[in-house]
């Protein structure tokens, strides 16, 4: 699937109108991860990633693995843009029975790679991944997201390190760096610092960009692509809740869900 | 041409069999640095492009396990028991909530690692596991049995855990008598009337001594070898319960969450029957020789006979 810049830019509106729809209709959830991913989970999901909605398990699949797993209505929203999920399906999320469960799971969901609810541990996965891709000589990619926060987890740093060791370059990692988790700034939390230098220094390959600026995420998608044997991450800067004026950069909506009034607001401000 | 031996570690047995499943491609062995004592050193040495080197970063290997396990392979990842329990919400929810066909092998489980000292003698591995629904958790009495248990793991639909130990003990099981190991079935090995001694690991051993005590003093004993702690076998405890009306739990383990409390959950909705716990009863062990540390623990074949007589007492 190749989707030209502009209608990814509408793709990624339209899935951010639908994550506080479905969010609002849950009274739970998180809004803020979710809006600072959504332009790289569109930009992964229309110009690169190799999926067939009619044979989810297709084994020779790229793999997507959303470690920042609470950042679920935002894989519920390009999930239902590509064909895996019907509108009813996204608007029963965290419901008894849905088939969106409240962090995405690899059980439920059609096109969801992982099981996800325990930060650090989507790298490994898709480390696991990438080596049975390579012992069946495939070429499939192995994408994983995780969240700035979520780098404060040592076992990420374990599945880094064994990244550069095996030369994992068919694994490739986005930080969203929204520098907001759940209680606080990622700055008042612990800070995470100089991830691009930190990463090098594990050799990994890094390209910084701006998470929403959706040529960049294009061209730094291009460049991980390319497999030359090492692991490779892309740093995206990103606001936490961007798009919805109220809940840009607000850690509060780290895990809240708005009320009537925030949805009129936002819906206005979306469209 | 010597005679076969008559001692045996299960972690030998465990090394066996992972050559011996070479044979399916599929067959992935992970390694944090153990793998010389978990004995998958001898997949290495055959099979290096089917060997993973994680380094001393367990937590990292069991989602590395399940990542393999979703994309078709069947990884099988070893560590000594205790730092398996470092990755246990790795396992939980990596492997066993989406029920990946991984497994885990803990080796050098329980007191009777030994000189080690407490750090690295595990007493609630079998607990922990017991507890994760789509888990299988298995602790085989020798090398023999850990060899057949660990080639049937191949064809599991879901995760296990299976505990090993380092140091070897007399078998319970020949060439002949193995081929009646069969996951989630416990092995009756003597059969009596008077008292059901169910244990698991190296107090199968030490149970079959105590029933042949037993056996002198005109007490006739059933031994079984419970090898698969999850599912447990409750029809095999159903009937020994009914037979026996009365139970002796033995296992180098926290008498609590293991064996013997499987066991009196299921038969405190059926079967009242007195029962007798043996097992590490709430402490933590320190350095020793095996026996002295079972000693001190209470894990000897005496201890076996009393409770089996004080179970007897209280039928």
């Amino acid at each position: 699937m190749i989707i030209e810049k502009q209608e990814l830019e509408n793709m990624a509106n339209r899935c951010r109108i639908n994550i506080i729809k479905m969010i609002h209709a849950a009274k739970a959830g998180h809004p803020g991860g979710s809006l600072s991913a959504i332009d790289l989970i569109t930009g992964l999901y229309g110009t690169s990633l190799n999926f067939d909605v009619s044979n989810p398990n297709w084994e020779d699949r790229d793999r997507f693995i959303m470690s920042k797993g609470h950042a679920s209505p935002a894989i519920y929203s390009i999930l239902h843009e590509v064909g895996f999920l019907e509108e009813s399906d996204f608007m029963s999320f965290r419901k008894l029975g849905s088939i969106c469960q409240g962090h995405v799971d690899m059980k439920w969901t059609n096109g969801v790679d992982f099981s996800a609810g325990s930060l650090g541990m989507g790298l490994s996965f898709g480390l696991g991944c990438s080596f049975a891709a390579k012992l069946d000589d495939s070429d499939r990619k192995i994408w994983v997201m995780v969240g700035d926060g979520e780098t404060q987890e040592g076992q990420l740093w374990e599945a880094i390190m064994a990244a550069d060791f095996h030369n994992a370059g068919n694994l490739k990692m986005i930080i969203d760096r929204n520098r907001i988790q759940n209680d606080d700034f990622v700055s008042k939390q612990m800070e995470v610092g100089d991830l691009s230098n930190k990463l090098k220094s594990f050799g990994w390959e890094v390209m910084e960009i701006n998470g929403h600026n959706m040529k960049e995420i294009i061209e730094s998608i291009k460049w991980a692509e390319i497999d030359n044997g090492r692991p490779k991450a892309i740093l995206a800067n990103t606001v936490k809740g961007k798009g919805i004026s109220f809940m840009e950069n607000n850690p509060a909506f780290h895990g809240m869900a708005p009320n009537d009034e925030q949805l009129k607001i936002a819906m206005e401000e979306l469209s | 041409m010597s005679s076969p031996s008559i001692y045996g570690a299960s972690r030998d047995g465990y090394g066996n069999a992972l050559l011996r499943l070479a044979v399916n491609p599929n067959v992935i062995v992970l390694e944090a640095d153990l793998g010389k004592s978990t004995k998958s050193c001898h997949f290495r040495t055959e099979y290096p492009d089917r060997t993973i080197s994680l380094g001393i970063a367990e937590q990292n290997m069991m989602l590395v396990a399940a990542g393999l396990a979703s994309s078709g392979k069947i990884p099988f990842a070893s560590t000594f028991a205790i730092f398996t329990e470092r990755g246990f919400e790795q396992i939980r929810n990596g492997i066993a909530r989406p029920g990946l066909n991984a497994h885990i092998c803990g080796s050098h489980g329980g007191i009777h690692t030994g000189s080690d000292g407490s750090s690295a003698q595990s007493i609630e591995d079998l607990a922990i596991y017991r507890t994760l629904p789509n888990m299988t958790v298995i602790h085989p009495s020798d090398d023999l049995s850990a060899e057949e248990l660990t080639m049937q793991l191949v064809n599991l639909d879901g995760p296990s855990y299976m505990r090993t130990i380092r140091n070897k003990v007399q078998r319970t099981y020949d060439e002949v008598t193995k081929e009646n190991i069969i996951i989630g079935k416990g092995n009756v090995i003597f059969s009596g009337d008077d008292v059901a001694i169910v244990a698991c690991g190296v107090m199968v051993s030490k149970s079959i001594e105590a029933a042949k005590i037993l056996k002198e003093e005109g007490i006739n004993a059933t031994v079984i070898d419970m090898h698969t702690i999850k599912p447990l076998d409750i029809e095999l405890i159903d009937t020994i319960s009914i037979k026996c009306k009365c139970i002796v739990t033995a296992e180098d383990h926290s008498i609590i969450g293991g064996l013997g409390s499987a066991i009196a959950e299921h038969n405190s909705k059926t079967n009242l029957v007195p029962m007798e716990m043996i097992g590490v009863n709430d402490r933590f062990g320190e350095s020793g020789d095996s026996e002295e540390l079972f000693e001190i623990m209470k894990l000897t074949t005496v201890d076996i006979v009393n409770a089996a007589k004080a179970s007897i007492a209280r039928k």
